[in-house]
């Protein structure tokens, strides 16, 4: 394993794997009455989030309590990032405090490779979203669900998802899940196809390991599975679509379409979904959405990452061979 | 002030000769001239040049002088071979009044390390809405004859044709930052294939091409003449291309960096690659190159940008845009186009001397290399490879791409009327 988790393109095909096997282990623990593992007691994590997130914080605290560490959560609303202290500055406070791994959101891409390349500080770096560039651990909690859903929990030990057809449907041009999900599911072999009004699919696309088609309906019959992105109504007033009505009649998830997917297919979302938008009630309530099964697959997908980065591997690189 | 005798250069890398200097104008170009009473300096080897002259210089002062000042910012373009200097509006207060030109004008006087011709702004505080007084500022002792909003684009159009026409009165020349506004609200890089796996804002190459194509158009339509700052991409080449084969008097430039580095080098998230216009790609770059060389682009122009550490020790949406030149243009450009065959060193004398003065007017440089012109000469060593080290550097601030990179040629002498500013490397 790496040292940091940056991004899903850095991960190999084995590497995924591993990560996907741990967390199934992992997922056995929250099956236990006691959900908590002694692995990382007396380790500090510190979740720096510099921008909005409920759902990923709290999935990683979840994640890192369950594996015993010791939770700092820092959010820059209200602290000194606030008053205009530079990400250097607050990194290395942090770490100055004994911070043994750093999990960090936030709006610049690009922002945590810095905080793990500029030698700014010596700890793990494990990117829960940067920017319009990685969001690694949902790419991998995304590849989890798929492989439990379409190989099985127990057949899918050791495997990858090699043939499977994916389809990542919306706003791709500003989406992190997006790129982290073609990257790494084309590392587990999986084909991926985007869809998206032309607007909002990033100029430099055709160099990406995947298709890209304008047109829903003529994919979705041929998709094992159908991830819809998030749209954000503010896009609209940025002329990338004419109305909401448009967006949701040409690119929006409804009972018709889901019923046009081949039966064994499954409906996902990163969350949180903008029901009436990208996808209805009648969709996302349904018994092929993943969108609460994601969410509970986050949190042992994260307890393998932080093991496998931080505590679970020792025998094969020693503390010494870090210095 | 004494006599110098510079033995042996190869003047505009011809065949050797000696140059005498008395006072503040070459005496004598010729062989086995008599060494008497002069100060000789040995220049077998080295190539002599008449003294560069930068276009597009941001020294800072007045406002942001943590990053640059007239001193600092003028010794480091004498260590960098230069000996005039033109020294971008957009300073705090902005160049956009006499009085501030004169006083950028008159604290180029007092540091004397190169000549100082302050750019005035077309635009009151650049904000591209009503003009300045253009008048004001070429009638004012610093006597301004190029104009520039540089940093921002004069994207109203009928503002950009009535700054072409007005400047036309004192034979001014409007210098165009061309970026299109709309296409590159929140640009971080060039849009294409690394921005689109970054997940950075892309600046596309449009943003830059739809405006020099709008303002060629223009110049043509009122009889005007218009420069194009820091032109980098293909595109661009070939609408200033387009246009002079049209007879539009439009001249352009190219920066060092868009010579040698592509957006690729982006993929390091370092800011000290993050500058505007954009770095390219290896297309662009390649372009650029043979257009300098054909000369369908004028000249060669920093940019120097200097801006503090803090501004570039961050992550890449919240750092400055902008490198540091003035000490590396000469070498870059040596890399790029002498090494690569494209360019002469008569020709780098052309694209970064004689044409940048002709374009702005500098009087007294950009002259050739003989008998009766004012003493302004660069000396450089083409056999020199070092490693760029900023902490070398004479300007305040470091925030260059190329550290560590090795990097051909060394400027050793830098002359400013017969005053020698640099002497074996180090500023006098």
């Amino acid at each position: 394993m790496m040292r940091h988790l940056i991004s899903a393109a850095d991960l190999t095909r084995d590497d995924a794997v591993q990560i996907l096997d741990t967390a199934e282990e992992m997922a056995r623990v929250a099956d236990r009455p006691i959900k908590k593992l002694p692995t990382l007691r007396g380790r500090t994590i510190c979740n720096l989030f510099f921008e909005d997130s409920t759902r990923t914080r709290i999935s990683f605290e979840a994640a890192e309590k369950r594996l015993s560490a010791d939770v700092i959560n820092f959010a820059a609303k209200g602290s000194s990032v606030s008053k205009g202290e530079s990400l250097k500055d607050t990194a290395q406070t942090l770490e100055a405090m004994g911070v043994d791994a750093v999990v960090i959101r936030h709006g610049a891409s690009g922002a945590p490779y810095r905080l793990a390349t500029s030698g700014w500080i010596d700890a793990p770096v494990i990117n829960a979203g940067d920017g319009t560039h990685q969001h690694p651990t949902q790419a991998l909690l995304d590849a989890f669900t798929m492989r439990r859903r379409l190989v099985g929990r127990d057949a899918g030990l050791g495997q990858d998802l090699a043939g499977k057809r994916v389809t990542i449907v919306g706003d791709v041009l500003h989406s992190r899940v997006a790129r982290s999900n073609v990257d790494l599911l084309h590392t587990l072999g999986a084909e991926v196809t985007l869809v998206a009004p032309p607007t909002l699919v990033p100029v430099g696309v055709e160099h990406w390991p995947c298709e890209v088609s304008y047109d829903l309906d003529s994919v979705l019959t041929k998709s094992d599975a159908v991830m819809m992105l998030r749209v954000q109504r503010e896009r609209m007033n940025a002329a990338f679509f004419p109305t909401e009505r448009e967006y949701s009649r040409r690119y929006g998830l409804d009972g018709d379409r889901m019923a046009r997917m081949p039966e064994h297919a499954i409906v996902m979302h990163p969350g949180p979904m903008v029901r009436g938008m990208e996808i209805t009630a009648e969709v996302a309530d349904s018994d092929r959405c993943t969108v609460v099964e994601q969410v509970a697959n986050g949190v042992s997908i994260r307890m393998a990452v932080l093991y496998l980065l931080l505590g679970g591997n020792e025998s094969q690189s020693t503390r010494t061979e870090e210095k | 002030m004494s006599k110098i005798l510079i033995r042996g250069a190869k003047v505009l890398g011809a065949e050797a000769r000696d140059v005498l200097v008395d006072g503040e104008v070459i005496e004598a170009v010729g062989t086995d001239l008599s060494a008497e009473g002069a100060q000789v300096i040995e220049a077998e080897g080295r190539i002599l040049l008449p003294g560069l002259v930068d276009l597009h210089t941001h020294l800072r002062e007045p406002g942001r002088e943590d990053s640059e000042t007239v001193l600092t910012g003028t010794r480091a373009a004498a260590s960098g071979g230069y000996t005039a200097v033109f020294a971008m509006a957009n300073t705090f207060p902005v160049a956009d009044t006499a009085g501030v030109v004169e006083q950028v004008y008159r604290l180029g006087k007092e540091a004397g390390y190169c000549d100082v011709q302050p750019i005035g702004a077309v635009t009151v505080g650049l904000e591209g809405r009503k003009l300045a007084e253009l008048g004001a500022m070429h009638d004012s002792a610093a006597g301004v004859t190029v104009f520039s909003d540089d940093g921002k684009c004069v994207d109203d159009a009928v503002i950009m044709r009535r700054a072409l026409e007005y400047v036309k009165a004192f034979g001014g020349v409007v210098a165009q930052h061309a970026q299109e506004p709309r296409l590159t609200e929140g640009a971080q890089m060039n849009e294409g294939v690394v921005s689109a796996e970054l997940g950075l804002g892309g600046w596309p190459a449009v943003a830059e091409e739809s405006i020099i194509a709008r303002d060629v158009l223009l110049a043509e339509h009122v009889g005007s003449r218009v420069h194009i700052c820091h032109l980098s991409t293909a595109g661009s080449v070939e609408i200033v291309r387009w246009a002079k084969s049209r007879g539009i008097d439009v001249t352009a430039e190219v920066t060092p960096h868009h010579l040698l580095l592509t957006d690729e080098m982006v993929r390091s998230y370092n800011p000290v690659y993050k500058v505007n216009p954009p770095l390219r790609t290896e297309r662009d770059v390649m372009a650029l190159r043979e257009a300098l060389a054909d000369g369908t682009i004028d000249i060669v122009a920093t940019d120097h940008a200097p801006h503090p550490h803090e501004d570039k020790d961050c992550e890449w949406a919240a750092a400055a845009m902008g490198m540091v030149g003035l000490e590396t243009a000469l070498s870059v450009v040596q890399h790029t186009m002498v090494e690569t065959g494209l360019l002469d060193w008569a020709g780098v004398a052309d694209r970064m001397s004689v044409a940048p003065a002709r374009i702005g007017q500098a009087r007294g440089h950009g002259r050739p290399v003989s008998a009766g012109e004012p003493a302004n000469l660069t000396l450089v060593d083409p056999a020199y490879r070092g490693v760029v080290d900023p902490a070398d550097f004479a300007s305040r601030s470091r925030n260059t791409p190329y550290e560590g990179r090795e990097l051909p040629g060394r400027v050793t002498h830098t002359f400013l009327r017969g005053r020698a500013t640099l002497v074996d490397g180090k500023l006098a």
